[in-house]
């Protein structure tokens, strides 16, 4: 197969590239420029697409012996990741940049292009498997993003290749070493790549500017003031600012961001407790839940699965939780998993607390 | 490996084998051509003997030619030496005059002159072709020829091939007094670059673009052109530039000026033969094809190695990684950084939209290009014009 392998400059997409290689495929690298502003250098473990990366990325092409391109992406990314991530603060929701990203830039723009310019499929360095052309948990639970590929179609998924989601991050980086690539011990990146000094507040301020509103207890009684509502997001318990203690002496979370109203609604953490939840957007890379199917439920990038019912009724995702989940945001992402497999993802749209009737 | 098919001449051309001889015959030999022992004179000898090939290459006289760096440097410290020594002998002198097609080196030392040291820069407007009018530098220097620190103009553009007319601007330059400097890196080897004739103050040429060595380059400074230097050390150039000589880039380098003086009008001949065979082929094979920059093919007006094409619907990037993996090298004649490919601002001066500008190619013929050469991109570009068009411009604009 002519296989794209997009490089990040990291260990991770270096490794995914050679084993392509390996594997007998015709591959090549691309570095996709998201920035486009780029910083000379990384600081740390934080930000990405420097031209440091660039040139980590095209070193590690030339040691695996593929040809070696810089995409330029930024206008897309800015577009489709940042400006959406913006406004879904302002929107009072949590978005994942990174989901959005895979759904919008690296599975939809970059495969768009590579499948017009002759190339079968689109390698990265996640830490997923594709088995009988479904999304399938890494090897390495630690590492595992099958949550941020769970947007991913099935049509995606069948044009994708993650070929380091069958080993663990230590197994990956001993390769590198071992093929020579000069990338085998540079740290992992974490946060968000376009916040490069990790303030999202920071950034969501200069971005949106201060917006003063109330902070009220869950009677409406108003216990304090915030600077702008999107900088909170439900199930926060730090940097709330509130003089007066609770009643009950409990510490308060998050329950509730309006941003109609610029109101953040605050209370217990019992209050945080979500049986159910109502989801927009699904997308589907196996059989979509027409009748109500156990299954495993997910709703953050490192949380724990729990047991859950789902339905989908061809607009609406209903997923009924037979665990507690605690925290859960509009706007974050639900993925259902049988097992280990990734059935389909939804944006969660709105939670409840109530208790079903039938419990 | 594919055979490759190399038409990036203009990016750097292979070494001529007279070049790599005389080069490879030097690297051997002890003694700084400014020492004053009996190795340092052999080596100053075959310094300044080779001054005097190139004086004779370029029409200028041996002191007028001074050893840099590359293009970059002589572009460097033409502008920024010029900009210091005018302005420094008139404080009024703040104006930098310059095409708006100047390669990077011109511009972004120009540019620095405006952020760090006060200077104006003014970009002179091209026509659809991508030349500058002297009346145009006329009107802009008349307005206030006073304050004119320098002229910077190039001979032959890089992206486009577009040939200045020279003499007529270094007259005008010259009628006001003002210094005027020539970036002539493409030009020589192809078309007839005689110093003195011009009327230049200074002028840049490059050994990789002609056949010699890499990492040394020349400035043609005028006899009584006074210039401060960039970079300060023992002076060995005339007290303009620094820096310990090369001798075995530079006796390569009089091989190669040699060699492209005196082969020039047989070389273009060989080069416009080629690429009028390409133009014309790829007309006919791609039927919505813009040819960039002058459509007179004639040596008056265009270099005769350049082949500019923009394919509408298409991005450059994109076509010149399908030519890559059929083994035909060639350019999207746009600036790079990290790779990263940007709009040429000398398509956009010369007012051709922004869609257009992204989707286009370089193809530039050299000493070593052969008819096989032209075959090959007509083989190749229909289908990869067809796939890139499929792939469309979506990633560059959502």
């Amino acid at each position: 197969m002519k296989v794209l392998a997009a490089m990040s400059g990291g260990v991770d997409s270096a490794v995914a590239a050679a084993r392509a290689a390996d594997a007998g495929h015709d591959v090549t690298g691309v570095h996709l420029a998201l920035a486009s502003n780029p910083q000379s250098f990384r600081t740390g473990a934080r930000g990405c697409c420097t031209l440091e990366d660039a040139r980590d990325a095209r070193r590690a092409a030339d040691v695996i012996g593929i040809p070696f391109y810089v995409w330029d992406l930024a206008e897309r990314f800015r577009q489709d990741v940042v400006e959406d991530f913006v406004a879904e603060y302002s929107a009072g929701r949590t978005p994942n940049p990174c989901l959005r990203c895979n759904e919008k830039v690296k599975f939809a723009a970059v495969l768009d292009k590579a499948l017009a310019l002759g190339f079968d499929a689109v390698c990265t360095g996640h830490y997923a498997r594709v088995v009988d052309g479904r999304l399938v948990r890494a090897v390495d639970p630690a590492k595992d993003q099958s949550y941020v590929l769970g947007v991913l179609s099935a049509r995606q998924v069948a044009r994708a290749m993650f070929p380091i989601g069958t080993s663990r991050k230590e197994a990956v980086r001993r390769e590198a070493a071992v093929r020579g690539l000069a990338v085998a011990a540079k740290p992992d990146s974490h946060d968000i790549c376009f916040i490069a000094d990790g303030d999202t507040a920071g950034f969501l301020q200069r971005r949106l500017g201060s917006a003063p509103g109330p902070i009220v207890d869950v009677d409406g009684t108003e216990v304090g003031g915030h600077d702008g509502a999107y900088a909170f997001t439900v199930g926060q318990r730090r940097g709330l600012r509130i003089g007066r203690p609770a009643p009950d002496g409990m510490p308060r979370y998050v329950l509730d961001v309006s941003p109609v109203t610029n109101t953040v609604t605050v209370g217990p953490a019992a209050r945080l407790d979500v049986y159910r939840m109502v989801a927009r957007r699904a997308v589907w890379s196996g059989p979509a839940p027409r009748a109500p199917t156990p299954c495993l439920a997910q709703v953050r990038a490192h949380g724990d699965p729990v047991p859950a019912t789902a339905r989908w009724d061809g607009d609406l995702l209903d997923v009924e939780l037979h665990t507690i989940v605690r925290g859960v945001a509009p706007g974050q992402a639900v993925v259902l998993y049988d097992a280990e497999t990734v059935i389909g993802s939804a944006t969660i749209a709105s939670t409840s607390s109530a208790i079903p009737a039938a419990r | 490996m594919t055979r490759r098919t190399y038409l990036d001449h203009a990016a750097t051309t292979p070494m001529l084998p007279e070049s790599l001889e005389a080069m490879t015959a030097c690297l051997p030999l002890v003694g700084n051509p400014s020492s004053l022992h009996t190795s340092g004179r052999l080596a100053r000898r075959l310094v300044e003997e080779s001054r005097e090939r190139i004086a004779a290459a370029l029409g200028a006289r041996p002191s007028e030619v001074l050893f840099t760096g590359g293009g970059t440097e002589s572009d460097n410290l033409a502008v920024k030496g010029l900009y210091w020594q005018r302005h420094g002998q008139d404080a009024r002198r703040r104006r930098i005059l310059l095409s708006a097609v100047e390669h990077h080196a011109v511009m972004d030392s120009a540019l620095w002159l405006a952020q760090h040291e006060g200077a104006e820069v003014e970009w002179l407007p091209v026509d659809a072709a991508g030349r500058m009018h002297p009346e145009t530098l006329e009107a802009a220097i008349a307005g206030d020829p006073d304050t004119v620190a320098l002229v910077s103009v190039m001979w032959a553009n890089n992206e486009v091939g577009t040939v200045q007319p020279v003499a007529r601007l270094a007259a005008v330059a010259g009628s006001h007094g003002v210094p005027i400097h020539c970036d002539a890196v493409q030009a020589f080897g192809q078309l007839k670059v005689d110093f003195a004739a011009s009327g230049l103050d200074a002028m840049t040429v490059t050994g990789h673009k002609i056949g010699g060595p890499l990492g040394l380059g020349l400035l043609v400074l005028g006899r009584s052109v006074e210039l401060t230097p960039v970079m300060h050390g023992g002076g060995q150039e005339r007290d303009v530039r620094s820096g310990t000589l090369d001798t075995p880039a530079i006796v390569g380098l009089a091989a190669a000026a040699e060699t492209a003086a005196g082969t020039q009008p047989r070389r273009a001949a060989h080069l416009a033969g080629l690429r009028d065979d390409l133009v014309g082929r790829l007309l006919a094979e791609v039927s919505d094809v813009v040819v960039g920059g002058d459509s007179r093919l004639s040596l008056d007006h265009r270099l005769p190695g350049n082949a500019h094409f923009s394919f509408p619907g298409c991005e450059g990037d994109a076509l010149l990684m399908l030519l890559d993996a059929r083994g035909i090298e060639c350019s999207t004649g746009s600036a790079c950084s990290a790779g990263v490919p940007q709009p040429s601002h000398v398509l956009l001066a010369m007012g051709v939209p922004e869609d257009l500008a992204r989707g286009s190619l370089r193809f530039s013929f050299g000493h070593s290009s052969t008819a096989a050469d032209v075959d090959a991109v007509i083989d190749a570009i229909e289908p990869v014009v067809t796939r890139a068009r499929r792939a469309g411009q979506t990633t560059v604009r959502a």
